[in-house]
C-alpha cells in the first residue's frame, strides 16, 4: 500500500498544478445530480475522450441510483417518519451509502486511470456537488515514471485525491 | 522561566463558514442569526402544553380517558422533535465557490458575452443556456459565484444559495430548503393536530368542569383560577389554530403540487405565457410522496471538519465518526473547552486549492448518521 501512497501524494508535492477543470453539471433532466459528459478541451491531449465519458456516466449513474424515488426510498421515508427521524442516528441512509461507493469509485479510478496521467479527479461532494474538479499536473519526468510505476497495483490505497481511508 | 506550550486550538470549519448562520455545539446545529421569534415558538408550545399536562389532563384522564394525555404527548414530542430538526438543520445550503472555480466560471462567462470594461457593471442577471435536452435558464449568483441550480435561491437573510429554497421561516429560525422541508412541513401538521387537540379538550374541560360545579351549585375559588388558566389555553390555541392551520393547508397545496413558497410568490408556474412546473409529476400522490418520503441528500457542507493547521500533526481531516457517534445537541463539543495558544495558519497547501475559505464537504446534523471518513484526506489536499 505504501508506494500507492507515494503516487498520489508524490504527483501532487512533485508535479506542478498546471491547471484545474471543472465540469459543471447538466439540468436538463431537472434538479437531479447529473454531471455534463462533454469532453473539455484541456484534457484533450492528457486522456482519452472514450475513458473521460466512462467516467463521468459512471457517475451520473450512481448519483441517479442514490436519488431514485421508488419503493425502497419511501419505506425508508415512511420508516425514519414513523421514529420522528430518530432511526438516522443508528441507520444511514442509502443516500449516504451511495455517496460512500462513488468515494471509493473515484479513488479508484485515480489510482488506476487518473493519476498515470498526470490528472486528479476530485469528488464532487467535497465541492457541494456543483463541479467535478479535475486538476491537471504538468508532467516533470521524475514524477511521472514513479507514478505510473507504482500505481499499477490496484485496491485504493491511503491519501487518495478524493479522501477516504 | 514560562515554556509557551503551544497547545492546538481545534478549529472546525463552521468557524469559517460565510453567511450569517450561527453555530451551536461546535457545529453540530446551524441556525439564523435572529432566534428571538423561535424562543418563542418554543415557549408557546412548551408553555401551553405544561398547562394542558398539568392540568386539564389530569382532570380528563380520570373523568374521560388515559388515552388522552398519552395521545397528547405524542403529538408534542413529534412536534418537538420535528421543529428542532427544522431548526437545526442545513437546508441544503450551496456552499460557495472556491477561487479557482470562480475564476474558471467568470472566464467561461467573459467568453460567451465579452468583456465588460473596467468599472462597466456587468449585465444585472447572467443567464445560462445549457441545451442538451432542453433549454434550462440558471441564474448567476454575485455573492456564491455560482450558477445555481434551478429551484435554488439566494436568502438574504442568511446570505447562503439554498437548495430547493421554500422560504426563510423567522418560527423556526431557519430557512426552509430542500433538507428541512419535510420536517416543517410534519411540523406545522403536527402542530396544527395538537393544537387543535388541545383547543377540543379544553372545552370539553371547562363543559364539564362547569356542569360539575354547577351541579354541585358553586365553583370554587381553585377551580375558578383552573379555569383561567384554561381560557389563556383556549386563547392561545384558538389565534395558533387559525395562523398555523391556515399555514398547513397552504404547504399541502404546495406539496401536492411539487411547488415551493418562493415559486409559488413569484408566480413561476402560473399565468398564460408561463411553463407548467415541470417538476411535478402530475398526480397528487407521487408529488407528496416525493416531497415527503424521498431521498434526503445529506448536507455538503463540512461544518465539523478540522481545518488544516501549521503542526502536520493536525492533518487526519475531520473528526473521528462512526455510527452511533452522534452526542445529543445538549452536549458541548471538544472544541468549545481548550484554551491555549493556537497556531493556526489557514495555509494553502502547495499545490493544490485553498481551503481556507469555503470548505464545503459534507456534514452531518444532529441526528444524522455520518459516513466515516469520507473526508479523512481532505483536509490535505
Amino acid at each position: 500500500p505504501l508506494p500507492q501512497v507515494h503516487s498520489l501524494q508524490e504527483l501532487r508535492r512533485s508535479a506542478s498544478l498546471a491547471t484545474k477543470v471543472f465540469v459543471q453539471r447538466d439540468y436538463s433532466d431537472g434538479t437531479t445530480c447529473q454531471f455534463q459528459t462533454k469532453f473539455p478541451p484541456e484534457l484533450e491531449s492528457r486522456i482519452e475522450r472514450q475513458l473521460f465519458e466512462e467516467t463521468v456516466k459512471t457517475l451520473n449513474g450512481f448519483y441517479a441510483e442514490a436519488e431514485k424515488i421508488g419503493g425502497s426510498s419511501y419505506l425508508e421515508g415512511c420508516l425514519a417518519c414513523a421514529t420522528a427521524y430518530f432511526i438516522f442516528l443508528c441507520m444511514e441512509t442509502h443516500y449516504e451509502k451511495v455517496l460512500k461507493k462513488i468515494s471509493k469509485y473515484i479513488q479508484d479510478q485515480n489510482e488506476k486511470i487518473y493519476a498515470p496521467r498526470g490528472l486528479l479527479l476530485t469528488d464532487p461532494l467535497e465541492r457541494g456537488m456543483r463541479v467535478i474538479e479535475i486538476s491537471i499536473y504538468e508532467d516533470r519526468c521524475s514524477s511521472g515514471s514513479s507514478s505510473s510505476g507504482s500505481s499499477s497495483s490496484s485496491s485504493g490505497g491511503g491519501g487518495g485525491g478524493a479522501g477516504g481511508r | 522561566m514560562s515554556v509557551m506550550v503551544a497547545r492546538k486550538k481545534v478549529v472546525r470549519k463552521w468557524e469559517k463558514l460565510p453567511g450569517r448562520n450561527t453555530f451551536c455545539c461546535d457545529g453540530r446545529i446551524m441556525m439564523a442569526r435572529q432566534k428571538g421569534i423561535f424562543y418563542l415558538t418554543l415557549f408557546l408550545i412548551l408553555g401551553t402544553c405544561a398547562l394542558f399536562f398539568a392540568f386539564e389532563c389530569r382532570y380528563l384522564a380520570v373523568q374521560l380517558s388515559p388515552a388522552i394525555p398519552v395521545f397528547a404527548a405524542v403529538l408534542f414530542l413529534f412536534a418537538m422533535a420535528t421543529l428542532l430538526r427544522t431548526s437545526f438543520s442545513d437546508p441544503g445550503v450551496i456552499p460557495r465557490a472556491l477561487p479557482d472555480e470562480a475564476a474558471f466560471i467568470e472566464m467561461e462567462i467573459e467568453a460567451t458575452n465579452g468583456t465588460v470594461p473596467q468599472g462597466q457593471r456587468p449585465p444585472p442577471r447572467i443567464k445560462n443556456f445549457q441545451i442538451n435536452n432542453q433549454i434550462v435558464k440558471l441564474k448567476y449568483c454575485y455573492t456564491c459565484k455560482i450558477f445555481r441550480p434551478p429551484r435554488a435561491s439566494h436568502c438574504s437573510i442568511c446570505d447562503n444559495c439554498v437548495e430547493r429554497f421554500d422560504h426563510h421561516c423567522p418560527w423556526v429560525g431557519n430557512c426552509v430548503g430542500k433538507r428541512n422541508y419535510r420536517y416543517f412541513y410534519l411540523f406545522i401538521l403536527s402542530l396544527s393536530l395538537l393544537t387543535i387537540y388541545i383547543f377540543t379538550f379544553n372545552i370539553v374541560y371547562i363543559a364539564l368542569s362547569k356542569a360539575v360545579a354547577g351541579g354541585l351549585g358553586l365553583l370554587s375559588g381553585h377551580s375558578q383560577s383552573l379555569t383561567v388558566l384554561t381560557v389563556l389555553e383556549v386563547l392561545i390555541c384558538f389565534f395558533t389554530l387559525w395562523s398555523v392551520v391556515g399555514l398547513t393547508g397552504f404547504h399541502t397545496f404546495l406539496v401536492a403540487l411539487n411547488q415551493t413558497t418562493n415559486e409559488d410568490i413569484k408566480g413561476s408556474w402560473t399565468g398564460k405565457n408561463r411553463v407548467q412546473n415541470p417538476y411535478s409529476h402530475g398526480n397528487i400522490v407521487k408529488n407528496c410522496c416525493e416531497v415527503l418520503c424521498g431521498p434526503l441528500p445529506p448536507s455538503v457542507l463540512d461544518r465539523r471538519g478540522i481545518l488544516q493547521q501549521e503542526e502536520s500533526t493536525a492533518q487526519e481531516g475531520s473528526c473521528p465518526r462512526g455510527p452511533g457517534t452522534q452526542e445529543p445537541p445538549a452536549m458541548q463539543g471538544p472544541g468549545q473547552a481548550q484554551e491555549g495558544h493556537s497556531v493556526l495558519s489557514l495555509q494553502v497547501p502547495v499545490p493544490t486549492v485553498s481551503n481556507a475559505e469555503m470548505p464545503e464537504e459534507k456534514q452531518r446534523t444532529p441526528g444524522e448518521l455520518p459516513v466515516p471518513s469520507l473526508d479523512a484526506g481532505r483536509a490535505e489536499l
